[in-house]
């Protein structure tokens, strides 16, 4: 550990045990009577107080009107005290508005005070559908570059490619305008050799996109790769990550998706679209006063950006801010995140990336009616995807346990190329894992309709039979068991493949993976029910309700209900699961086929295993998060927790009078405390406050270069009465304004289940601890957490950070 | 609790321009786009019509409104005669599509400079920039980073750079400097010692 006078902290490994934060004695207001008398008002140098309760201003104090540069921000790897930042943000208000009954300059200036906040969410959600459009056209044009080209113009992709030129009935799917790279380069589409050209084409292309997404995340910004959800969690809680959110991190961040989608990597782009939104929540931000300066402020206004333009359903995605990744949501930020939501949807829908004003590409429309009994075979889809929650989030730790410790972790270029090779060699072959997966997911939530010619619609038809479009249950032609056993092999290899992209140094998101595990889970069972009720329509369960020559079973709805098994058995989301999954079909039909199947994979897989992923990777990593939904039950009381323990030196404070400048420096230097209290005397161990280190060191800094007469022997003062001091002496230091007077107290008999309450719902950073008024010892938010994983049995040391 | 806040007052005047100018560059930029968007080939009713009876199947496409979009305005001439159509366009499926070439283009055109700007640079810093910037040993990252966004932090090592470095050209390079310790330290932070992201 280096020991330097006044280092401003950069992020340190093994500071674990070292940030106690020193609790000065503060006897609080109840000790005010016995407070030493104010002292003389002839002091040297002071002037009287403004009316703001500044401190005076004074020729020999030169201290300055604005507050210092750098006081009133966090290190690095920090977590904000949320309580300062609100009241800051409250005295901000109060001003504003007693100003504005002034002039009337400062009135318009205090309406569009209050007005900036709905400005910065219009801002937000046109940045975020605009990047979400872009991403969306690149992506499909990429992934279909893997295929061929389009000769009317390289900027269109198969679909539109085909969109203009006249084709036949039989050949619908075909189009002379699109040329597939060994039609291009050896003049013809057949045989074996254009196969295997074809093939190497595909996986060059593939690698060529992978390599270039990870040089560019190595290169340019390494925060950006990725989900991205377990950071905002933690960051949107109070943590401080620098540049996680910044203008590099979302270039890099959009390019890299789009290329990370494109390589044919199991991965989807709606958890990293959470992290663009969030930078640009917080990049627009800093135009704003009200935001720049304000940490907690400002997480509130990107706790709504986040996640409303990921999945192009609005009221899912605030359900899903509300539920997964805000942790202090107030309702005031409901309502705006779902105007930025708005915004961002018509946005996106006025780029019109799908050509038929939908946002997302596996948008359905179904109106089949389904049957109770239908409910057992949903249930199993729900028991399927909790089974495959719980693997997957084991299997995904494992595995990226084994990158975070051993040599694995030092090849991540390479890492990513192995990857992306044994992914497209995989998935040519099959074609439908050569497609990309949003295109097999849409095309198994499809419903089969008389002109839908892929191999998975190909039932026998009767033509004669038919009336209209409504088709019957029919039975299986050959393109069907083609495609099911097609299926069953693209299940197994998504299922194995998804645990070692999931974590990788390219953006990679989860939903899409998960859903289409389960949308070919559910559409396997589908048609297996299907077929079972057409071949024994006479059976008592189904001769109730499903005739022969009626259209009973729907396997696009057990494709989507498996989708929606899957995602939740993987995230444990709830209620948004169920609202994204009815704005995707834009019905409200099959609520309750949802929720059955979601409520059953949640139960199932929280059976197996508590955490979601996303919290399972906030563990992983040690983030600094303190778990909301849990309950603290053990019996610990305060005295067990807090530092120091018994047989440790004692808490460090600083007084409130008597030491100077060289003391403090020397005390600071000494230790690496994030903060100190303040005490009215050694002896009596009264509590004044508490001043934090960071602030501490610019201000004496500041003081030694601008102040006059300020030198090593000054005496430091955080009071606004100094004591008088012979006239031979330096002049004093007051840093009153550093001082924060209402830090929050517990006594050392308070149950942890009340402290860890009270950390978890103030948002407090350090909490100080009294035994009959004096002060004891100091409790902080990482304190806090090491001991709940204590209690869990978990290893404490693996809490990290500060 | 903290007697700042009157200050803070006194800065966001000046800030109150820079949303409003935002806005309006935000307007003019996506203007276009949603302007050049209607020309006449990228809307169309299309109308897929499965076999019949002995007709085969066909698709027509039509160039209508939406509110035409349906298989009596769309499938000229009609193959089957009157009392038959109802029957034949029961089973056809129309749909109406439109879509935006400008955008794609644009949109396509962006990102591909964006990438190969971005690959020019990174092949800038690779190659070139090592040979025409002398090793300069007071800008190395001796002991701490700056930090990066909101704070001026004062620094105690007294560095040339922290000298007066006013001209335009000696503040891109300090920026630039600045950004690489940045990127060095997230590298670090996540490729080395794998503290975050594992």
């Amino acid at each position: 550990m280096e020991q330097r006078g006044c280092r401003r902290g950069s992020f340190q490994s093994g500071t674990s045990d070292e940030d106690l934060l020193e609790i000065a004695g503060a006897g609080g207001d109840l000790c005010a009577a016995d407070d030493d008398p104010p002292l003389d008002r002839e002091m040297a140098g002071f002037s009287s107080h403004n009316g703001g309760g500044m401190n005076g201003t004074s020729t020999m104090m030169d201290f300055l009107e604005e507050p210092l540069p750098g006081v009133g921000t966090y290190e690095d790897f920090n977590t904000i005290d949320w309580v300062r930042e609100k009241s800051r943000d409250r005295d901000r208000h109060r001003e504003i508005t007693n100003r504005s009954k002034e002039s009337t300059w400062a009135l318009l200036h205090s309406v569009s005070d209050a007005f900036s906040g709905w400005l910065l969410m219009l801002l937000i959600g046109l940045l975020a559908g605009s990047l979400a459009g872009l991403i969306d056209i690149s992506a499909h044009w990429m992934t279909d570059l893997k295929e061929g080209v389009c000769l009317a113009g390289f900027w269109f992709n198969h679909e539109h490619c085909c969109w203009k030129s006249n084709t036949t009935f039989t050949d619908r799917d075909k189009c002379p305008e699109w040329k597939s790279w060994s039609q291009l380069i050896l003049g013809h589409g057949e045989g074996a050799f254009a196969y295997i050209l074809n093939y190497f084409m595909y996986v060059t292309w593939a690698l060529m996109f992978s390599l270039l997404a990870v040089l560019l995340v190595k290169g340019f910004a390494p925060y950006a790769c990725g989900s991205g959800i377990p950071e905002i969690k933690t960051i949107l809680s109070g943590f401080i990550i620098r540049g996680y959110l910044g203008k590099w991190t979302l270039v890099i961040k959009t390019i890299t998706l789009v290329l990370a989608v494109s390589s044919g990597l199991s991965l989807g782009k709606e958890g990293p679209l959470v992290h663009v939104a969030c930078c640009c929540g917080n990049i627009l931000c800093h135009l704003f006063t009200k935001y720049r300066k304000n940490e907690a402020k400002r997480r509130e206004a990107t706790a709504a950006a986040g996640v409303s333009v990921a999945f192009g359903a609005p009221i899912g995605g605030v359900l899903f801010s509300l539920e997964e990744v805000s942790y202090y949501f107030p309702l005031k930020t409901l309502w705006r995140s779902f105007f930025a939501a708005l915004v961002a949807a018509f946005t996106l829908r006025s780029i019109n990336p799908f050509g038929n004003s939908r946002l997302v590409l596996f948008y359905v429309e179904f109106h089949m009616p389904w049957h109770l009994l239908e409910l057992v075979p949903f249930i199993l889809l729900g028991i399927f995807g909790g089974l495959w929650g719980a693997f997957f989030i084991r299997s995904n730790i494992a595995w990226c346990r084994r990158r975070k410790t051993t040599r694995l972790g030092k090849y991540p270029v390479l890492e990513v190329l192995v990857v992306t090779a044994i992914t497209a060699l995989l998935a040519f072959p099959n074609e439908y894992t050569r497609m990309s997966t949003s295109e097999l997911i849409s095309e198994l939530f499809n419903d089969c309709g008389i002109l839908d010619s892929s191999k998975l619609c190909e039932y026998v038809n009767d033509f004669n039979s038919t009336k209209g479009d409504d088709l019957p249950d029919r039975a299986a032609g050959p393109g069907v068991y083609t495609a099911m056993w097609q299926l069953a092999l693209a299940l197994v290899m998504k299922v194995f493949i998804t645990i070692f992209t999931f974590g990788m140094k390219v953006p990679s998101g989860l939903f899409i993976p998960s859903m289409a595990v389960g949308a070919i889970a559910g559409r396997l069972l589908g048609v297996a029910v299907e077929q079972l009720a057409f071949y024994h329509h006479d059976w008592a369960i189904f001769s109730g309700w499903c005739s022969p020559g009626a259209d009973c079973i729907t396997p696009g709805l057990y494709a989507m209900v498996g989708a929606a098994a899957c995602l939740g058995g993987v995230t444990r989301m709830t209620v948004s699961l169920v609202v994204i999954m009815f704005e995707l079909t834009g019905g409200l039909e099959y609520i309750v086929p949802l929720m059955a199947a979601a409520m059953t994979s949640k139960w199932v897989a929280d059976a197996l295993g508590r955490e979601g992923i996303y919290d399972a990777h906030i563990r992983l990593n040690g983030y600094p998060f303190l778990e909301a939904k849990e309950e603290f039950s053990h019996k610990t009381r305060a005295m067990d927790v807090m530092r120091p323990r018994r047989s440790a030196a004692p808490l460090t404070v600083l007084t409130q009078d008597t030491m100077t400048v060289e003391d403090v420096e020397a005390v600071v230097s000494s230790t690496t405390y994030s903060g100190y209290p303040v005490v009215v005397s050694r002896a009596s161990q009264r509590l004044v406050g508490f001043v934090l280190r960071r602030d501490l060191i610019i201000s004496i800094e500041n003081a030694r270069k601008k102040q006059d007469g300020i030198v090593s022997t000054s005496v430091i003062c955080f009071t606004d009465y100094c004591p008088p001091l012979p006239p031979s002496s330096p002049s004093v230091l007051k840093l009153r304004s550093i001082l924060d007077l209402s830090p929050f107290t517990v006594t050392d008999e308070t149950p942890m289940e009340i402290v860890v309450d009270i950390f978890r719902k103030l948002g407090l950073r350090q909490c100080l601890v009294t035994h009959n008024g004096k002060l004891l010892g100091i409790i902080t938010k990482k304190d806090v957490l090491k001991h709940i994983a204590q209690m869990a049995n978990q290893d404490p040391d693996s809490i990290l950070f500060n | 609790l903290f007697p700042q806040a009157p200050r803070m007052f006194a800065q966001s005047s000046r800030n109150s321009a820079s949303p409003v100018l935002l806005l309006v560059l935000l307007g003019c930029v996506l203007c276009p786009p949603a302007q050049a968007s209607k020309s006449s080939e990228d809307i169309r009713c299309k109308c897929i019509c499965p076999p019949y009876r002995n007709i085969s199947g066909h698709i027509y496409n039509k160039n209508v409104s939406q509110k035409d979009c349906n298989c009596l305005h769309v499938v000229e001439p009609m193959p089957v005669p009157g009392n038959d159509v109802e029957a034949y366009c029961l089973l056809c499926e129309c749909k109406y599509e439109e879509r935006s070439t400008t955008t794609i283009k644009v949109i396509i055109i962006i990102y591909l400079s964006v990438v190969g700007a971005l690959l020019l640079y990174m092949a800038f810093l690779v190659l070139v920039d090592p040979l025409i910037r002398k090793p300069d040993p007071y800008t190395q990252p001796l002991h701490n980073e700056e930090d990066s966004e909101d704070t001026r932090s004062l620094a105690t090592v007294p560095t040339l750079a922290g000298a007066r470095a006013n001209t335009v050209l000696e503040r891109v390079e300090g920026a630039q400097q600045r950004w690489k310790r940045q990127v060095q330290e997230q590298r670090k932070t996540v490729f080395d010692r794998h503290k975050m992201l594992s």
